[in-house]
């Protein structure tokens, strides 16, 4: 069992999230989360090495569609729903750091 | 920091980097990720084309712009493509599930990548190259490409950019990702894994594996160590390698920075590096605005691929024979060893069926393939008949036709497709008999006294040129319808007598 | 016609209207003007469609006139959760961050129940992307209890459970991931479903957690329910996740069905469901349903399933953990909502701040944490686990039972802010409806007379995956049988 989580914790997943906490509420939530993942601590406390997991509740396998082109969406309605658009394409501000 | 170019590459099977520094003698170790789009009509997970090069955002509709409430369906053709790829490249075809790596990046219309993490479709291959090396290959697995984006403003690179914007045509398009062992020790073997792994792409019709179009994308990771050490030394990983001549050069400059660093004390970083071909040389990537974290977990939306027994083998008896297999098989025929520039290069050109025939027809297997590396380069080569190649050989081996003359005879057989009979006849090729070549011979010994005494007493340098000017004399006067191997086997024979 | 001469439910209204005998139109007007009178009490809806509807209703008119039949929903008047996809009209979680967005496509279940001839009333209320159960966390105001205004609907899809229960439509979608259809069908006294995992599509539906959402009905009674989910049910080829077909005829034969009866089916009353933090009055109702079973002819017993002490912690490490994924796209670059800055980064976090409400950003980060590095094997690797032993638990229980038995929510309605300082007090009101959705099965809550303050009990049942005929066979005699809600508890 780890150990509790901390006001670091936190900040570190809004990071990952991109979200922005004030000092306050960086302060409400970490005592919030840590009552919920304190809850789950009788969870993370079970000896289950021999339990496989169930990511998803059906036994489904090897859904596949054939190799066909089925209509794609009109542009103009596409980038009328875009905050901002340039020459044919969705703009961002400046992308900072490289992709992965 | 500078390049310490006193560090001479010591060329052979290895590429070993000589320290004059210390006496080191370092070697590199590369392992290739490729990312190659699977050539499909469809994207990954929805029905819009994959095309490139159309009109920005056409090529898009909910699920591959990730809008709320889309839902992923897998593409029949792209896991027959996979595991077609996987099988040659003698990979185990497993069970496999599709996860979400999470990052937020604005080409990734979701902020996460739908892609195999712990659990790939094909795992534990290899492939072999023509220098006989195998280089193992880790996985193969199935992942999506990202849109694309444009940067505008400044310098209309990412850096200095003011803005950028984004096309989602490529979004979802099918990749496979063939995740190479750390096998290659050389920045021309590196070179050669590519070539052959796009030959495999293509005889699979896997991609089209266009480096240029981006359709195949390679990332490199470089690690030095010092030679007999077991240890791998610590990596980067080399991106923005857009061509092989790219790909070569940046292994070469990375394993001479890495070198420098290690001589001189310092420790290897474990990080991205970006080729700048310009500027020739790697650079660091932009470090991340958030440590790495890409919380992988299994893909709710989609359910497990189990491809069956019967579906593997289906793929495994469609699959046309590998550029590997072919070399074998035109080494065991033409009695050349595998590695074999004429084997390897026959191959390459896709007329070892062409070389086959001709060797079963009765053509000597060296000289087929002698043929095939220098004198059938350019178009119509394969539409060659292989039975009057294999007669062309035979005259030649006859000593009916000389080599230069076989050339000249084989030229007019690709344009013409008439018989090397024919051809030589009418151009007059005829056989010279030994008696006469010998007279001809014998009769510029006898004119040039000077010449001769310095070919036979001189040393080799020297006698390497006077051959040249005999060689030359006697084409002259047999209009060059000599063999110049049969010349030099009689000046040959007459300095051994003159001894 | 006046309103009080319009039938009340959907099955009576399309019979009317396939045969002539009543036109959608005139469902419709008296509808809208039901909605009209009430609906600023309730805020059950996010938007009123009320020219789209007139329209729609004109052209089943018209369809009807000409000797075409609409179909088996023929002008029913229907709300539909804010969380499915609507072309061209506005979709928006009842989040900020979607405000403005007009989908291009509309979801298979808005298809289906339009193209059965169903007519959309408008979208409602929810917790924002489905993320309560209480619909106090939609960015456009909560919707009020139509049984008492003090009192919060329930939710997540408390518009929909609130518009059925106001008489503004008789039919409305809601989605279901933790017990958002069947906890505020509970508190507002209505019946709702949910169905077997992969029976309705979810294609169009906005994913809070894909591995447990489902789609399913509310209704004023069990067969309108029935007639809903068979109009909805069926294999979609846009969804991976959808049964095939053959698979599931006997879960898409629900009307047939209903005067079964329950005679020799096994009922269950889950023991752990009926003890510590569930209210006296709740629990009373639900013995007293149990002996309304028994008295219909069915065995009722009492099951353990030790496994559902932990449903509740795995449910909250599951569903944040794939709720941080799924609304990770919500980044202001291709729809929806956007806060400027000067880099893409800061652009995406500024919106995301501004655009996501108070409880979706503690579940997207306690997703992250779950899924974070050094945390994965302890909390959401665990959480897999814990599901299989839920799985196998009910799997047991299946053994000796045909259904079972429970309350739907510990408690009747609460009232406005009681539980919204503490989030854990709020998710414990899912204990009870958590354990299908981790395990994909089917369940349903109907009323089942009141607690002591009055306010509507639901009892719940759940039936093993596919066993919606069982389940709504034992809703149908509960129903017969349930108690009005002015009478009191013995």
């Amino acid at each position: 069992m780890s150990e509790r989580l901390s006001r670091d914790d936190v900040a570190k997943v809004a990071l990952l999230a991109r979200l922005e906490l004030t000092d306050a509420e960086l302060d409400t939530y970490t005592d919030q989360l840590a009552a919920i993942i304190d809850h789950a601590a009788d969870v993370a406390a079970l000896d289950l090495a021999d339990v496989p997991p169930t990511a998803h509740p059906l036994p489904i396998e090897n859904v596949l569609r054939p190799d066909v082109i089925a209509p794609s969406l009109d542009r103009d309605e596409v980038l009328s729903q875009a905050p901002s658009v340039e020459d044919r394409r969705f703009r961002v501000p400046a992308i900072l750091g490289e992709e992965p | 920091m500078s390049v310490n170019l006193t560090h001479e590459p010591i060329e052979g099977e290895h590429f070993h980097i000589a320290s004059e520094l210390t006496g080191d003698v370092w070697e590199i170790v590369v392992g290739l990720e490729v990312h190659c789009e699977l050539a499909t009509v469809t994207k990954l997970f929805c029905g819009c084309p994959n095309m490139f090069g159309d009109e920005p955002n056409t090529n898009v509709c909910p699920v591959c712009l990730g809008l709320p409430g889309s839902l992923p369906v897998l593409n029949h053709q792209v896991v027959e493509l996979a595991m077609r790829l996987g099988r040659a490249l003698h990979c185990s075809v497993e069970p496999s599930v599709f996860a979400r790596k999470n990052y937020f990046y604005p080409d990734m219309p979701k902020d996460y990548q739908v892609s195999q993490f712990d659990r790939p479709i094909n795992v534990d291959g290899w492939l072999d190259l023509p220098d006989g090396t195998r280089v193992g290959i880790e996985r193969a697995h199935i992942e999506e490409d990202t849109g694309k984006n444009t940067h505008a403003g400044g310098s209309g690179r990412i850096h200095g950019a003011d803005y950028s914007l984004v096309d989602y045509n490529r979004a979802g398009v099918p990749l496979v990702e063939i995740v190479g062992r750390p096998h290659i020790r050389h920045p021309e073997q590196a070179k050669t894994y590519i070539d052959e792994l796009r030959a495999i792409l293509l005889a699979t019709g896997a991609s089209d594996a266009k480096m240029e179009e981006g359709s195949l994308r390679v990332d490199a990771n470089v690690s030095v160590r010092r030679v007999g050490d077991p240890e791998l030394g610590r990596r980067c990983e080399i991106k923005n390698l857009n061509s092989l001549r790219s790909l070569g050069r940046a292994i070469e400059y990375e394993a001479r920075r890495q070198v420098d660093l290690l001589e001189s004390g310092e420790i290897i970083k474990q990080e991205t590096r970006h080729w700048d071909e310009g500027a020739g040389r790697t650079r660091p990537g932009r470090s991340k605005e958030e440590a790495e974290d890409y919380r992988y977990f299994q893909e709710p939306d989609l359910v497990p691929l189990v491809p069956g027994a019967e579906w593997i083998a289906a793929i495994d008896a469609a699959l046309p024979p590998m550029p590997a297999q072919r070399r074998t098989v035109l080494a065991e025929a033409s009695g050349l060893a595998v590695t074999d520039t004429s084997v390897v290069i026959t191959v390459q050109r896709d007329l070892d069926a062409l070389a086959l025939a001709a060797i079963a027809a009765g053509g000597d297997g060296r000289r087929v393939l002698t043929h095939v590396e220098h004198n059938l380069s350019g178009d119509g080569a394969a539409d060659l008949d292989a039975l009057l190649l294999a007669e062309l050989v035979q005259l030649e081996l006859a000593g009916k036709l000389t080599a230069t003359q076989a050339k000249t005879v084989l030229a007019d057989m690709v344009v013409s497709g008439r018989s090397p009979e024919v051809i030589a006849a009418e151009l007059g090729f005829e056989a010279m008999d030994d008696s006469e070549l010998e007279g001809i011979v014998d009769g510029i010994i006898a004119a040039s006294p000077e010449e001769w005494e310095g070919y036979c007493s001189g040393d080799d340098k020297r006698r390497g040129k006077l051959q040249g000017f005999f060689v030359g004399a006697v084409m002259k006067a047999t209009k060059g319808q000599a063999d110049g191997k049969a010349v030099n086997a009689i000046l040959d024979s007459r300095r051994n007598a003159a001894s | 016609m006046s309103n009080s001469e319009i039938p009340t439910t959907a099955i009576e209204i399309s019979r009317a209207v396939r045969a002539g005998e009543l036109s959608a139109r005139t469902v419709i007007d008296a509808h809208l003007e039901t909605i009209d009178s009430r609906e600023g009490e309730i805020n059950a809806f996010n938007i009123v469609l009320a020219d789209e509807a007139r329209a729609a209703a004109d052209a089943v008119d018209r369809l009807v006139a000409e000797g075409g039949d609409p179909g088996v929903l023929a002008g029913v008047p229907l709300a539909v959760k804010d969380n499915l996809c609507t072309r061209g009209i506005p979709t928006t979680c009842s989040s900020r961050i979607l405000e403005g967005w007009r989908p291009p496509y509309d979801a298979t279940v808005v298809q289906r129940v339009a193209a059965a001839g169903a007519i959309s009333v408008g979208k409602t209320n929810l917790d924002e992307f489905a993320m309560g159960s209480s619909t106090e966390n939609s960015a456009f105001g909560p919707t009020r209890n139509p049984r008492d205004v003090s009192r919060v609907p329930g939710g997540s899809s408390g518009g929909s459970a609130a518009a059925v229960a106001a008489g503004f439509a008789p039919l409305s979608l809601g989605s279901d991931t933790g017990g958002s259809i069947r906890q505020p069908a509970a508190l507002c006294g209505v019946v709702g479903v949910k169905p077997t995992y992969g029976l309705v599509s979810r294609f169009g539906l906005i994913a809070f957690a894909s591995s447990l959402d489902q789609v399913g009905p509310f209704s004023t009674t069990v067969a309108d329910s029935a007639l809903l989910l068979e109009a909805i049910a069926g294999h979609d080829p846009l969804d991976s996740t959808s049964i095939n077909d053959s698979e599931t005829g006997a879960a898409r034969s629900l009307l047939s069905v209903l005067d079964d009866g329950v005679a020799g089916l096994r009922v269950g009353l889950v023991t752990e469901l009926m003890g510590e933090g569930i209210a006296g009055d709740v629990a009373a109702r639900v013995r007293q349903a149990a002996d309304a079973l028994a008295a219909a002819g069915a065995e009722v017993g009492e099951v353990s399933i030790p496994a559902l002490s932990y449903g509740l912690s795995a449910y909250y490490l599951i569903a944040p953990a794939e709720a941080s994924s799924n609304l990770a796209r919500y980044d202001g670059v291709r729809y929806g909502m956007r806060v400027d800055a000067d880099t893409t980064a800061e652009m995406n976090t500024a919106t995301r701040t501004a655009g996501f409400g108070a409880e979706v950003k503690r579940r997207i980060m306690l997703g992250t944490y779950a899924l974070s590095a050094g945390y994965y094997d302890a909390y959401y690797g665990k959480a897999l686990k814990v599901r299989t032993l839920i799985c196998r638990d009910f799997d047991a229980a299946y053994q000796n039972f045909d259904v079972l038995l429970t309350p739907t929510s510990p408690t009747t309605a609460f009232r406005f802010g009681e539980k919204t300082a503490d989030p854990l007090s709020m998710y414990l009101n899912d204990i009870c409806t958590i354990p299908t959705n981790l395990a994909g099965h089917p369940a349903m809550s109907l009323p089942f007379g009141a607690g002591t303050d009055g306010m509507p009990v639901g009892v719940q049942l759940l039936a093993p995956a596919l066993g919606e005929a069982t389940m709504f066979r034992a809703a149908a005699v509960l129903e017969a049988a349930a108690p009005a809600l002015t009478e009191a508890l013995r």
